[in-house]
């Protein structure tokens, strides 16, 4: 871009013209923000208001400007020019919305307002307009690991929407554990009968596509790359190695049955008539409609259903969790029985039995045919003559001694990942508080030690897990994003679901995959924010090789170069700026966000003298949860503290802490973060970025400590997009508490 | 054991719920249950010490071929029928009536607790207006008085005295409905036939023997 040239909006519509002295915003903007274009309008968000700011830029050339208008999250639409570098001062949300309009407060108000003009006159100058990520790759082909239902859905999804796919299976043949099933759940009115898996027809297309190329036998023996430019190398038994462009990748590698054989108490092992639902899944399937026969041949006359045998534990030997599917699976399989022979006895042993969609209506359905449930917690399965003993207690009559005679006893054992590698066990833990979850993951002791991706990243050869050897992914906000951009998990690898359940993610997933590749392609970013151009990038003579960006990175963008340099895959990078926070010399940056962009603002705004007794003070607040938060109080009318001045972030986790030493070294009183809530039930849309964020400002207080100040004058907060009505609160309580320990002893230097 | 009970236990061997399924009144539905238990909840007996099994596990107790237990139980005789259970059960389980037909099976079969005041009121009721077609007040009630003994009734009749004085007095009451006099319907054989008729039908739709 040629000569830069700065200039100033300043609207005066929504009541700031009443509220505030625009004439005064103007001279702010002019004489201290130095912008060489200002310019008044009371409606900049019409069509004659962007009109104007057109004109400049054609004919003016204006290639930077404040708006001062209302929040940045607000009329978007309006205030879109692609070329221009566009910063916004938030006078309608972050002033008049939420301050009273009292004579009073007019002055403090008036203050406040100035002081955001002044912020994006600042932040403004410190931009440029982002171009694009020039290393794209505009592969379009999708590679779907796992031939499954969730795999074969995917890829069938995919190719519908115009994309070539690459199915990679591990065994002989497609259909994954769908097609060892007899039947499957209903899935139509009336729910009543188990119905044909579906698995000859998806074969079927998937093998009259010819969108779809199926490797059986193979595995993935490399991934290279980035979104739009991965490099897989298939590994196909018998042949050699194949090598794929592809654009993204589902996986889809499912689930593992738990093993049977950790649970000798309930007989399994000790007679070959204990088995779990696969087995009986075998049995019928064999008997094909007919009376379903054990191993050695003798007619089945009574069978009991054990369900969450070995899942559902509290005790942390077996898994905690539910599978989600077996409920449904023994009511099915016991209509098997019913319906091939109705004197048989069948006994469902449960303790709440869950049936979700339309189940139902075929747990009535299997009563209708006479099935027993019985709420009861299975103690014991022994031999006994040519049958079995279940012991168990019975949890209605409170029974402890109950015991049934059964030809043959169903565990229902529930389902493990196969979710490759845990990489957190095989690297350190970055974060304290980690080292407890990596150990419990590992004496799960179901992580397959097999990489199933095998990708070249520096953070580890497969998708980060989040609980329990599942793939990452919020299950209400972005249920099919993993850690690894372009590359989504679908179906029960990701959670236990039944087919229904990964049928419909495997669709979203394929979605989701093209979205992304499409993004990738044009240089964009993909979730959270969705198509941002801009892309980090770091001054290498200034890098000290510390790695703290490369180990950071929450979605592994960053690999090392020969020279241990940081090497960006910038379509890998979802544009969070965590690297950008680690940064102890502070060399990386993004074109419109940096340490620059935040820091000018931060100097920017002026701090009365102590003897004024009006403090300052900052809020760094994360754009998805805690600025929207302040954006929904403004517009309730939830008044807060005039001393407050609101800076918002991509994430915590792109807070560098210079932004905290030089607010409070140029005479800030206090500095309020405000993130998403971590952990286990995390909210940030970055997964990790809020935790890496809080880590390294818990670091903060011993520089607090060297400046002589006071813990307090730093607040971490947790803040969610519905606390409108609390966030004031807290803001005007931490303002009384910072007038409650003094101003701070930096003013005016 | 009564013929009855001995024929049955040995036609339905060790499933209970299927004697109960065929054999008592709405005994079907038993199999629907889903142990939620809001009929046990919502049971205005079940606040005080009357029941021993709540319907809830009475199902269960069936389910689990707890024969004995279930048949001997005074619990179904119990019942108010308020229909709370009724209104209230998420799986339309028509409890009230399921519990009266375990009753009416467990009496059928003789194993009904004797002199259980609900099953001897609803024996005196049925044979009294049975008899002319009306309720012969006088008599219904000092059979309920002296159900426990001379003394006893005596002592509850003097404890009602200035009630049924009053019904006297109002004319609810007819005193000498004591000697058979009072309210009759006008076609005694006809009632009878019809009481007659209906037992067949019932014996017919059941398929077994007419009693009494």
């Amino acid at each position: 871009m040629a000569e830069k040239k700065h200039a100033a909006y300043i609207c005066s519509g929504c009541g700031l013209g009443e509220r505030l002295d625009i004439a005064a915003l103007e001279a702010v903007a002019k004489k201290e923000g130095k912008m060489q274009i200002v310019r008044t309008h009371p409606f900049l968000c019409s069509e004659e208001g962007v009109a104007m700011i057109r004109a400049d830029i054609d004919n003016e050339g204006v290639t930077h400007a404040a708006i001062c208008a209302c929040s940045r999250r607000a009329k978007t639409d309006a205030f879109n020019f692609p070329t221009t570098a566009i910063a916004r001062g938030n006078l309608r949300e972050g002033v008049i919305w939420v301050r009273p309009d009292t004579e009073e407060a007019r002055e403090t108000t008036q203050e406040m307002a100035e002081d955001y003009v002044r912020m994006a006159c600042a932040e403004v100058k410190a931009m440029t307009q982002p171009a694009g990520n020039p290393n794209t790759g505009t592969n379009k082909t999708l590679l779907v690991v796992g031939g499954g239902i969730s795999g074969m859905t995917a890829a069938l999804e995919a190719s519908k929407a115009g994309y070539k796919v690459v199915l990679v299976e591990k065994t002989g043949q497609l259909g994954g554990w769908a097609a060892r099933l007899h039947r499957r759940v209903p899935t139509r009115e009336p729910f009543k009968s188990p119905e044909d898996t579906g698995v000859a027809d998806l074969v079927a297309q998937i093998e009259a596509d010819p969108n779809i190329k199926v490797y059986l036998n193979a595995t993935i023996a490399k991934t290279a790359g980035a979104p739009g430019r991965f490099k897989v190398d298939i590994a196909v038994e018998s042949g050699p190695t194949v090598t794929a462009d592809i654009g993204a990748i589902v996986q889809a590698t499912g689930f593992s049955l738990y093993d049977a054989n950790k649970l000798p108490h309930l007989g399994y092992g000790k007679s070959p008539h204990v088995v779990d639902q696969a087995g009986l899944e075998a049995l019928a399937k064999a008997a094909n409609g007919g009376v379903i026969k054990r191993a050695d041949g003798k007619e089945v006359k009574s069978v009991v259903f054990v369900q969450c045998a070995g899942q559902r534990d509290a005790s942390g030997e077996h898994l905690p969790y539910c599978s989600g599917y077996c409920c449904n699976t023994s009511i099915k399989q016991a209509i098997y029985l019913k319906d091939a022979n109705p004197d048989v006895d069948t006994v469902v042993l449960f303790t709440d039995l869950r049936t979700p969609g339309n189940g139902e209506d075929f747990y009535r359905a299997a009563q209708n045919r006479g099935v027993i449930f019985s709420k009861g917690v299975v103690s014991e399965v022994v031999p006994s003559g040519d049958g079995l003993t279940v012991k168990f207690h019975d949890l209605i009559l409170d029974d402890k001694n109950a015991q049934i005679v059964a030809d043959l006893v169903v565990l229902a054992t529930g389902v493990v990942p196969n979710s490759g590698v845990n990489i957190e066990a095989l690297t350190a833990p970055q974060v304290e508080g980690q080292e407890a979850q990596v150990s419990e993951a590992s004496q799960l002791g179901e992580v397959k030690p097999v990489s199933i991706l095998n990708l070249t990243y520096r953070q580890g050869p497969d998708i980060p897990q989040l609980k329990w050897g599942f793939t990452d992914s919020h299950f209400i906000c972005f249920p099919y994003e993993t850690r690894r951009t372009a590359i989504y998990t679908a179906g029960p690898v990701r959670r236990p679901m039944d087919i229904a359940q990964a049928i419909e993610d495997a669709t979203g997933a394929a979605m989701k995959a093209i979205q992304a590749m499409e993004n990738a392609g044009l240089g964009r970013a993909a979730h959270p924010r969705s198509g941002d151009l801009s892309f980090p990038t770091a001054r290498l003579e200034g890098c000290t090789q510390c790695k703290r960006c490369t180990v950071e990175c929450p979605f592994g963008a960053i690999d090392e170069d020969e020279k241990r340099f940081p090497l960006f895959n910038e379509s890998r990078c979802r544009r969070c700026g965590t690297c950008m926070g680690a940064c102890p010399v502070r060399v990386i940056s993004f074109e419109n966000y940096s340490i620059n962009t935040v820091g000018a603002q931060i100097k920017a705004v002026n701090i009365p003298d102590e003897f004024e007794n009006k403090p300052r003070i900052l809020i760094l607040a994360c754009e998805n949860d805690a600025y929207p938060a302040l954006d929904m109080a403004a517009l309730n009318r939830n008044c807060y503290s005039a001393y407050v001045r609101a800076i918002p972030v991509r994430c915590l986790g792109s807070v560098n802490t210079i932004w905290i030493t030089d607010a409070l070294n140029s005479g800030f009183d206090g500095v309020m973060l405000m993130g998403c809530k971590h952990g286990e039930e995390y909210q940030c849309h970055f997964v990790k970025g809020s935790e890496l964020g809080r880590y390294r400002m818990s670091k903060v207080y011993d520089t607090l400590k060297g400046m002589n100040l006071e813990p307090e004058r730093v607040l971490d907060l947790e803040v969610a997009i519905t606390d409108l009505h609390t966030l004031p609160k807290k803001i005007d309580e931490y303002t009384a508490k910072i007038m409650e320990i003094g101003l701070s002893p930096f003013k005016g230097f | 054991m009564s013929n009855a009970n001995q024929a049955m236990a040995a036609r339905y061997k060790n499933n209970f719920l299927k004697e109960i399924e065929e054999q008592a009144e709405m005994g079907e539905w038993v199999k629907m249950c889903m142990q939620c238990g809001v009929c046990s909840g919502s049971c205005p007996t079940h606040f005080h010490p009357g029941w021993e099994h709540p319907p809830q596990e009475i199902f269960m107790m069936i389910r689990a071929g707890k024969r004995e237990e279930v048949l001997t139980s005074p619990s179904m005789w119990m019942c108010t029928s308020c229909y709370n259970c009724y209104v209230r059960c998420p799986r339309k389980l028509p409890i009230t009536h399921i519990m009266h037909g375990i009753a009416e099976y467990a009496y059928r079969l003789g194993l009904a607790p004797k002199m259980q005041p609900t099953l001897h009121l609803s024996q005196t009721f049925w044979r009294n207006c049975t008899k002319t077609g009306r309720v012969n007040e006088v008599r219904l009630t000092q059979s309920l008085y002296f159900k426990d003994g001379f003394m006893a009734g005596i002592k509850k009749g003097l404890e009602m005295k200035d009630v049924a004085l009053g019904l006297i007095k109002a004319k609810r009451l007819n005193i000498l409905e004591a000697l058979g006099f009072g309210h009759k319907c006008k076609d005694q054989q006809g009632i009878q036939k019809m009481l007659a008729k209906a037992r067949e039908l019932e014996a017919k739709r059941k398929n077994r023997q007419v009693t009494a």
